[in-house]
């Protein structure tokens, strides 16, 4: 029997939110069978990845921590992909806000202060932003398309990273690694109760969720956002600029992603290294579609996301799988959300036989 | 500068160039047919796997492309299914691709860590294939032969065969197209499949002819350099030619900047690191401003194509 998608008079609500939730079981059942074709076992792994680190309360910190840079920089993402402004650049913005961070810390290693951290944060949210304006300066003056322009940055900026590290920013007690000095006390995010690891990065990623959805759903910026994104010609004929619109979704999406990486160097990394870069910034893509647009739906994601990396880390050390591996789970993920996505708009129909030749 | 030196350099940036010449080569076919399939670097990777791993177990290079063309056009189905059925967001499936392809080839590829594998049997006499001088054009990897035969290959076949002339409708008014009869969908997965077999060859490049060893993530990001070429050589196969050897060049100043003396040695190694990536969105700056003329992008680049509505 064959199928055709029809359109739905209207989008299905149900669909909308039973697609994530179905595209992660699906994720489950053929990530196993993947890994068992790849001659490990593939039940195991599937377990391992996602349910240890929900069992296993030595974890939960751990999720929080993880959580909390994707949330972030998905909260930006999911804005800017409103306004169909397609910002693939969080990693290098990311990576610029650890750097204006450490711009500060390395100009304050011998003051003491409360307002040494804050000032850091803000560098490294302008960071982020400034990196975010190349692309957009370039999509409204030039129309460049910024999802070429914001990727190649990311490559580029994690040289400037390398460079920074192996000359002028390289600790010199540190026996020729390329990598900073420690961060003072006054230079690091304090953890919310002694003992653990849970710094005030993870209830500022909730912070972030709740201004941005106030910001979307009752401001007029949030509305022009989604008009913008939706329906451009009522846009134009509404009076919103496509180019102002252009540059606010990137400075903002930038500024977020800027602040991930500053809270990420000044809480669990305390100082610079060439690893900094993990692909936060990618995964953030993911935790966007996953939570729909949605800056609460993101903080859910998010925690699913950070599961799969949690879980990466403990398959690695018990089942051997290399860390990369969670990119599978990740695209997969991704692969069935974009498929179950098409049911919100369209439901299959089966073609009846007298129909075949025109549906072919 | 002496003749040897000169072949040295030319060598080298013909070899750096070449993967991304057969990527952009598919990709350029993909987008004509009017779809943008941002997974090139996702399935150059797993090429990149597969090729090793069919060299290393069988001992033939040769195979071993042929299984990287393969799994390259495989896990472009997995996109074309997608897109095309499904209609669904290409830019979205496409980044899924790629985030894909690196954690597959990851995890396929962890048994082959540190293998070595045979190297291809040269075309050319051995006296022509290691002559100082002549090595400029009998001495490389049939891999290299391979491109340039595309090359002109795909331009013929766009600009003077019948089945050229109905991809190329195909991306320019996908409508009329599937009015007047053809399969417009059909087309597209063909495309596709073709890039995607052209994009597991690059990648097989890589882990077979230029490292030639598999580690995670070898092919660095140029899957989108070839991407961006594609949009540098404004669809038009020759111009990536060209294209494809310009950054061939720029990327090839990273290796031998330090012994080239000069300016180059006194910049540092990640200034020309990253100098590939910096000249890409000059380029892309520079083909907007001409502009004025004509991209050459195909009219329905990117956008589903959905019968029934």
């Amino acid at each position: 029997m064959q199928f055709r998608l029809e359109k739905r008079p209207q989008p299905s609500q149900l669909m909308l939110y039973l697609a994530p939730v179905l595209a992660v079981l699906l994720t489950m059942v053929v990530g196993a069978l993947l890994f068992s074709a790849l001659g490990y076992d593939g039940i195991g792994a599937v377990l391992e990845i996602f349910t240890k680190p929900l069992t296993n309360p030595l974890k939960w910190q751990d999720l929080g921590v993880k959580a909390a840079p994707l949330i972030i920089i998905a909260v930006g993402l999911s804005i800017a992909y409103r306004a169909n402004v397609w910002n693939i650049g969080a990693e290098g913005q990311y990576v610029a806000g650890a750097l204006g961070g450490t711009a500060v810390v390395l100009l304050t290693m011998k003051m003491q202060g409360p307002w040494i951290l804050p000032t850091m944060i803000i560098a490294g949210m302008l960071a982020g932003m400034a990196l975010a304006a190349i692309p957009a300066f370039l999509k409204t003056r030039f129309d460049v398309n910024e999802i070429l322009t914001t990727l190649m940055l990311n490559y580029a900026i994690v040289q400037l990273l390398y460079f920074l590290l192996r000359t002028s920013w390289k600790d010199p007690m540190a026996f020729g690694f390329p990598r900073t000095a420690l961060f003072t006390a006054s230079q690091s995010l304090p953890y919310l109760w002694p003992g653990t690891i849970l710094h005030w990065g993870v209830p500022i990623a909730g912070i972030v969720a709740i201004i941005a959805w106030f910001v979307m759903g009752r401001s007029v910026f949030g509305f022009q956002v989604r008009v913008v994104g939706s329906a451009p010609n009522a846009a134009r004929y509404g009076g919103f600029s496509a180019n102002r619109t252009v540059w606010l979704v990137m400075l903002v999406s930038g500024a977020l992603a800027g602040l991930a990486g500053v809270l990420e160097a000044a809480g669990p990394f305390r100082q610079l290294v060439p690893a900094f870069p993990t692909g936060y910034g990618f995964t953030a893509i993911i935790v966007a579609f996953l939570g729909r647009l949605n800056p609460f739906g993101c903080v859910i994601a998010g925690l699913v996301l950070a599961i799969s990396y949690v879980g990466g880390e403990v398959a690695q050390t018990t089942l051997g799988l290399p860390s990369a591996a969670t990119g599978i789970f990740q695209g997969m993920l991704l692969f069935f959300l974009l498929a179950g996505d098409v049911f919100v708009r369209y439901r299959l129909r089966p073609v009846v036989a007298r129909a075949q030749g025109e549906a072919a | 500068m002496s003749a040897e030196f000169l072949v040295a350099i030319v060598y080298a940036i013909v070899l750096v160039a070449t993967p991304i010449l057969l990527a952009g080569l598919g990709e350029l076919v993909v987008e004509k047919s009017g779809v943008l399939n941002l997974g090139v670097e996702g399935m150059m990777l797993i090429g990149a796997v597969t090729g090793f791993a069919v060299t290393s177990l069988s001992g033939n290079a040769y195979l071993g492309v042929l299984a990287a063309a393969f799994a390259g056009s495989a896990a472009s189905m997995i996109f074309g299914f997608l897109t095309l059925t499904l209609s669904a967001n290409q830019v979205a499936t496409g980044l899924a691709l790629t985030i894909f392809g690196g954690g597959f080839s990851a995890l396929a590829g962890k048994s082959f860590l540190g293998k070595t594998v045979p190297a291809f049997t040269q075309l050319f006499p051995t006296e022509l294939a290691t002559h100082p001088i002549w090595r400029v054009i009998f001495g490389y990897s049939p891999l290299v032969y391979l491109s340039l035969i595309m090359c002109v290959g795909i331009a013929w076949f766009l600009k003077r065969t019948r089945a050229g002339l109905i991809l190329r409708a195909v991306g320019e008014n996908d409508l009329s197209a599937h009015s007047i009869g053809y399969s417009v969908i059909g087309v597209r997965y063909l495309a596709v499949a073709f890039g995607g077999a052209m994009a597991g060859i690059a990648g097989s490049m890589f882990s077979l002819v230029l490292t030639p060893i598999w580690a995670e993530g070898l092919t660095a990001g140029r899957g989108w350099i070839a991407l961006a070429l594609v949009v540098f050589s404004a669809w038009k196969p020759y111009r990536l030619l060209v294209g494809a050897y310009i950054f061939g060049a720029v990327m090839t100043l990273e290796v031998h900047a330090k012994a080239a003396g000069g300016v180059f040695s006194a910049l540092p190694s990640e200034f020309w690191a990253a100098l590939p990536y910096l000249a890409t969105v000059l380029v892309l700056v520079i083909i907007s401003l001409r502009r004025g003329s004509s991209s050459g992008a195909p009219a329905c680049l990117g956008r589903p194509f959905i019968p029934s509505a």
